[in-house]
């Protein structure tokens, strides 16, 4: 592939800035280009301002003639989900009811980022409020797979991954609720990590499912996930469930090529189940290098893994018709109130109905049923005690393991549409990204293949606050293998 | 849990607050049947003696300082209401 700047990675730039042989602006420059010969088929973006994002990077460049250089992120573009807080740009979840919404504050993320100089580069799709596995969920339009452009790119984070695939920005961050960062990644033939609950503050995060929920990072290879991690990574007293724990170095955690004893799980509930998927092919090809270099496995049981999809979907909608509640139109959404009636409670009722898109309303009514009178023991009770149970398979597995080795999704990238009337086939294809959300570990997505030309992920789940270990344990076989390397034909 | 009971589609939208088309009632009850019907799996788990989960990694009493911060001016927390008057944001008559 070429040696244009778009192809870089964020660590080959962050070189080139720092030894003076390109400039911010002629990144961003670079992507502006690259974004305007292939968005047209890919349409990662939403919207992106291109003034503004030179105006950046002329202010990063700025700084490092001054010998003010804020590190290693300093005049990188990073692609945002459409969920993410950028004080006086727009924020619209992909959402009808939030097309005018104007964020007023930075998100924590934002704040690091900038504090990083990093250069936010444009609004990327999603499945309407992270609602889906496909982006075909999005309130304007839908994303295509850079790989196949009649395919999906996966979702909800699709214009993420889809946007670091087609080079149109070396790394993004997506958001990852059950497995919408990793997911997408898999389908987009990039690298996706969903930290550890926690980990990364969610203020600024419009929320989801709150107890779910992680901001990560996509890349288009480990280091650069890592370099990303680094700079988001930490406790944050504006989200209370952020955890007030150590942050290793991520990228130097990564590189670490000492020798070391390795165990990973397969479990058998994912393997069995997979056994005739037509994705499973590399990933076993994978797990056979692995051997090669002496990494010890194991057979493994996750018992409780068939009932995650339904526990999931108890949880995640319970949360998201309480978080949504505030989607109303009166204090700072779209208001209907050109009708007849014109009482609060219709206007609720008609901004709701002209706002949400049918899958959003489709989980807030199932989240609200679970909830309400009469079904809360029955539904929401029950389905986080068979959280407990999902939660603790992982534990005593980590008891004997280091790490977890799966497929990231049962499919590659399927043609649009495939699930359009049915949604629960669709909420059945993230049965492998599922269950690291309930348990709250960290799961990573890097590429290990292809299958008819479709990227394929490898899966490497980690104990609590081991980003780092899983970090490391896929760089042995990205380093062995140039997928990091390969770019689609656009 | 419910037994093949179908869900109340007009009383879970109006608790939800959101007008459905009856077309759109139809459509989402059948779907949503289907759906409870995939989620009654977890009865067969006995949870008796189970613990809810609410989150994955518990953190038990986050106090902060009762001390006002620095927070949005009054005009950057209304830029996005629909209607506004006076600082505040103007709804449609809630008292008779």
């Amino acid at each position: 592939m070429g040696d244009e700047l778009h192809f870089k990675s964020a660590g080959e730039l962050s070189d080139l800035l720092s030894s003076g042989s390109v400039s911010s602006v002629e990144i961003v420059q670079s992507l502006v280009e690259r974004v305007g010969s292939v968005d047209d088929r890919v349409k990662a973006f939403n919207s992106f301002d291109a003034e503004d994002a030179l105006a950046q990077a002329q202010a990063s460049d700025d700084r490092r003639a001054k010998g003010e250089s804020l590190g290693e992120l300093d005049g990188i573009p990073v692609g945002l989900k459409d969920n993410l807080a950028v004080k006086d740009q727009p924020l619209t979840c992909s959402s009808k009811i939030l097309e005018s919404f104007v964020s007023p504050y930075d998100g924590t993320c934002i704040q690091k980022l900038k504090a990083n100089g990093a250069v936010l580069w444009g609004r990327l799709n999603m499945d309407e409020f992270a609602m889906g596995s496909s982006t075909e969920n999005s309130g304007t339009h839908t994303t295509s797979n850079p790989w196949d452009l009649e395919r999906i790119p996966g979702g909800s984070s699709g214009g993420s991954a889809a946007a670091v695939g087609a080079c149109e920005t070396p790394i993004s961050l997506g958001s990852d609720t059950g497995g919408s960062i990793r997911q997408p990644a898999s389908h987009c033939g990039v690298v996706g990590l969903k930290p550890t609950y926690g980990r990364v503050s969610r203020y600024g995060l419009a929320a989801f499912a709150s107890s779910l929920d992680q901001i990560g990072p996509i890349a288009r290879n480990i280091d650069d996930a890592a370099l990303l991690l680094n700079a988001i990574s930490g406790y944050d007293p504006h989200d209370s469930t952020s955890y007030n724990i150590d942050v290793p170095d991520f990228r130097k955690a990564a590189a670490d090529d000492s020798d070391r004893k390795w165990t990973i799980g397969l479990p058998k509930e994912y393997l069995e189940e997979s056994s005739d998927s037509a994705a499973i092919k590399p990933v076993l090809d994978a797990i056979e290098f692995y051997k090669s270099q002496g990494f010890e496995f194991k057979d493994i049981s996750l018992p409780h893994t068939e009932y995650a999809v339904a526990t999931y979907y108890i949880i995640a909608t319970a949360e998201a018709s309480s978080n949504l509640a505030r989607y109303d139109g009166i204090r700072y959404t779209k208001r209907a109130d050109d009708f007849d009636g014109k009482d609060s409670i219709d206007v609720y009722h008609q901004s709701r109905a002209l706002g949400f898109g049918e899958e959003v309303k489709r989980r807030v009514i199932l989240g609200t049923y679970v909830l309400s009178s009469g079904y809360y023991d029955a539904y929401y009770l029950k389905a986080q005690k068979c959280r407990t149970l999902i939660r603790s398979d992982f534990e005593n597995a980590f008891e004997s393991v280091d790490a977890i080795m799966t497929p990231t999704s049962p499919t590659p990238a399927t043609l649009k549409g495939a699930h359009a009337e049915d949604p629960l086939a669709m909420y059945l294809s993230d049965i492998y990204t599922i269950p690291a959300n309930l348990a709250g570990i960290p799961g990573l997505s890097i590429p290990c293949g292809y299958v008819d030309g479709l990227p394929v992920g490898l899966q490497i789940l980690g104990k609590p606050f081991k980003e780092d270990e899983i970090l490391r344990v896929g760089r042995v076989f990205e380093a062995a293998h140039g997928y990091k390397d390969e770019h689609p034909e656009l | 849990m419910s037994e093949e009971q179908s869900i109340d589609i007009e009383k879970v939208a109006d608790l939800a607050r959101i007008a459905l088309t009856s077309q759109e009632k139809s459509k989402l009850s059948g779907q949503l049947d289907s759906i409870l019907e995939y989620i009654n799996k977890l009865n067969e788990l006995d949870t008796d003696n189970v613990e809810p989960t609410a989150h994955p990694h518990s953190v038990f009493n986050v106090w902060r300082e009762d001390k006002a911060e620095k927070e949005l001016p009054i005009e950057e927390a209304l830029k996005n209401a629909p209607k506004q008057r006076q600082n505040m944001i103007v709804v449609p008559k809630v008292v008779e």
